[in-house]
């Protein structure tokens, strides 16, 4: 790496945003920089696509409206996509060879309102394959580095995007998240990352893998630059069969996670020293059992008792068929995606095998060379979920277990305002762990899978380090929310993060 | 329930995914890992407990939203040629498979 992106001069996307308004900086400056940046971190590997061209063509039009009056909330910051994200003129692989140099037609909504709202994309984040992994290694075109440790995964499935976000060459990035894939790698790379309720931020557009668990969300340096994303993102898309209308009373639309993030502020401004006065943080017991590690469990109790300081009462909870959660999800998703992923044939896009006799060899040999090992695990499994005479076993058990689990959260939302605990039990692991183990990872996504069973939002949020061999390699503190309750996790985010700096700790500049 | 390899073969054939021989064997070892961490499902009474499609039937009554049966793409030529660019194989405007009937 050399010369930190200018965006880094800023405290964050306000200040940028201001300095943009003051032309004391300019978008082209900045995206060129961002550029640089993300080219001379090329060892990361965070970046599959990058076109100069395609960005400095968005950051003159960012300038123009600066220049015009008639700039958005996030005109000329620099951004990136997951790759999971179909784009105009950048190629969307979802870390996949079955897509490789596809150029999709369309831009994703998320694209769409992300570009509308001023944002200026650096390129394409590298992503497991189709989103599936925790590990980043999943990915056709290599596994991503954690900036923090270079022989450390950054997290999956969104890992470049953590990864980006954490080396500070992108002021934030998308991410997608089906069992954990914002949080998760937010955590192992120390960056904030929230997952919003289901159905709150348009699926269009994004490379499908699990239809009833699929959520975009961004991940950045802290509470109020996520928040300046998700405000953008989320809003009622028809094109989206899934996406609602109305979040509790109010409507689906850009402000309304802002307007709750400024509900919840007012509150806590009102309550004076000890802001989070009232609250109550429920805290699972099987979120703190014996998988968990050490110097995880520290790290999240130092953050417990953080919020304590600030007032709120900590409500000791029962999440019972949180273990559970992974076979449940394990068969739903895997479901979902075999029937997702079926309309990879090699017919109309996508890899085709060079050699073959009729259309179903054409078919099934493209399949066969187009997907990695993960992937086609979970289409074998999946497939056999929903198979015939094993359907109801497997994938209506599931979704049976899948309501007892979203009604044990909302049994606990009576208790407690908020619900706290790990993201993942163990910090990143070194790239190359879990090689000969593939469901290794299945079992570390424990404390994610429920609250995406469930459909709840729930974010990650930087809280400390490991000890020893592991002092570079953060934790995330998980803070999951009731339904819609986005603008209040991110409030409640921003006040621990008003009285600690895990979130601006950046990881010295390396040479790998 | 421990699959055999001529179930792995049905399932890949359903999957359209072709195995060689020497991947189904590693296949079969890899689905019968997957399927020792599903069959904890069994574990639970779900008796009479309506299965959830979408998580915010937890908290609402969600019915899918049927769109308007309306043409909303021109189908110029351009557009023609921009979905088609991708295709593997495409000659005037179609997408080649191999023969399908004799």
């Amino acid at each position: 790496m050399t010369k930190p992106a200018l965006h880094t001069e800023f405290a964050d996307i306000a200040a940028l945003r201001q300095a943009l308004d003051r032309r004391a900086v300019s978008a082209v400056e900045l995206a060129s920089s961002a550029l640089d940046a993300a080219q001379s971190a090329g060892d990361l590997n965070a970046f599959l696509h990058i076109d100069a061209d395609l960005t400095l063509e968005q950051a003159r039009a960012a300038d123009a409206a600066l220049a015009a009056g008639n700039a958005g909330p996030l005109t000329g910051v620099p951004i990136a996509h997951k790759d999971a994200f179909v784009t105009r003129g950048w190629r969307t692989t979802a870390g996949s060879r079955m897509l490789e140099g596809y150029l999709s037609p369309f831009d994703a909504t998320v694209v769409e309102r992300l570009q509308q709202a001023g944002a200026v994309s650096i390129g394409k984040l590298n992503c497991d394959e189709f989103a599936m992994g925790s590990g980043n290694e999943n990915s056709a075109f290599g596994p991503v580095r954690n900036p923090w440790d270079t022989g450390a995964v950054p997290g999956g499935s969104s890992g470049g995007s953590a990864a980006a976000v954490a080396a500070r060459l992108v002021a934030a990035a998308t991410g997608t998240d089906t069992g954990g894939s914002v949080r998760q790698p937010a955590a192992l790379c120390g960056v904030t990352g929230i997952k919003p309720t289901y159905g709150t931020v348009s699926r269009f557009g994004i490379v499908a893998f699990g239809s009833s668990l699929d959520q975009a969300g961004p991940l950045a340096a802290s509470s109020r630059d996520a928040l300046a994303l998700l405000d953008a993102m989320a809003g009622f898309d028809p094109r989206d069969a899934t996406s609602v209308e109305h979040c509790g009373k109010d409507a689906n639309e850009p402000g309304r996670v802002r307007r709750g993030f400024d509900a919840a502020q007012a509150g806590y401004d009102a309550a004076g020293a000890k802001p989070l006065s009232g609250l109550r943080i429920g805290v699972p017991a099987e979120y703190f059992g014996a998988g968990l590690s050490d110097e995880v469990r520290a790290a999240v109790e130092a953050a417990l008792a953080q919020f304590e300081a600030l007032g709120a009462r900590r409500v000791d909870i029962s999440l019972p068929r949180t273990e559970l959660a992974i076979p449940a999800y394990y068969v739903i998703a895997p479901a979902e995606a075999s029937s997702n992923l079926a309309r990879y044939d090699g017919v109309r896009y996508g890899h085709r095998a060079a050699q073959y006799g009729d259309l179903t060899e054409m078919i099934s040999r493209s399949r066969a060379e187009g997907f990695g090992d993960e992937v086609r695990r979970r289409i074998l499994i999946g497939t056999y979920v929903l198979s015939h005479g094993y359907y109801d076993a497997y994938y209506l058990q599931a979704q049976r277990l899948r309501r007892l689990i979203a009604q044990d959260f909302q049994r606990a939302l009576t208790q407690c305002d908020v619900i706290m605990g790990p993201v993942a039990p163990t910090v990143a692991k070194n790239i190359g762990d879990n090689r000969d183990d593939p469901t290794a990872d299945w079992l570390a996504d424990v404390y994610t899978l429920g609250i995406s069973l469930a459909g709840l939002p729930a974010m990650s949020v930087p809280c400390g380090f490991g000890t020893g061999a592991h002092e570079r390699r953060p934790v995330g503190l998980q803070i999951i929310g009731n339904y819609f309750d986005e603008g209040r996790l991110l409030a409640i985010a921003d006040r621990y993060q008003h009285v600690t700096d895990w979130h601006q700790r950046v990881p010295a500049t390396q040479d790998a | 329930m421990a699959l055999n390899e001529e179930d792995v073969a049905r399932i890949a054939r359903l999957a359209r995914i072709e195995l060689t021989p020497e991947r189904r064997a590693h296949a079969l070892q890899e689905l019968n890992g997957m399927l020792h961490i599903i069959e904890r499902l069994q574990q639970e009474d779900t008796e009479g407990v309506e299965p959830m499609a979408h998580p915010l039937s937890a908290i609402e009554d969600v019915a899918l939203r049927l769109r308007a049966d309306r043409v909303t793409e021109s189908g110029s030529e351009s557009e023609r040629a921009a979905l088609m660019r991708n295709a593997p194989e495409a000659q005037d405007g179609l997408f080649l498979v191999p023969k399908v009937l004799e």
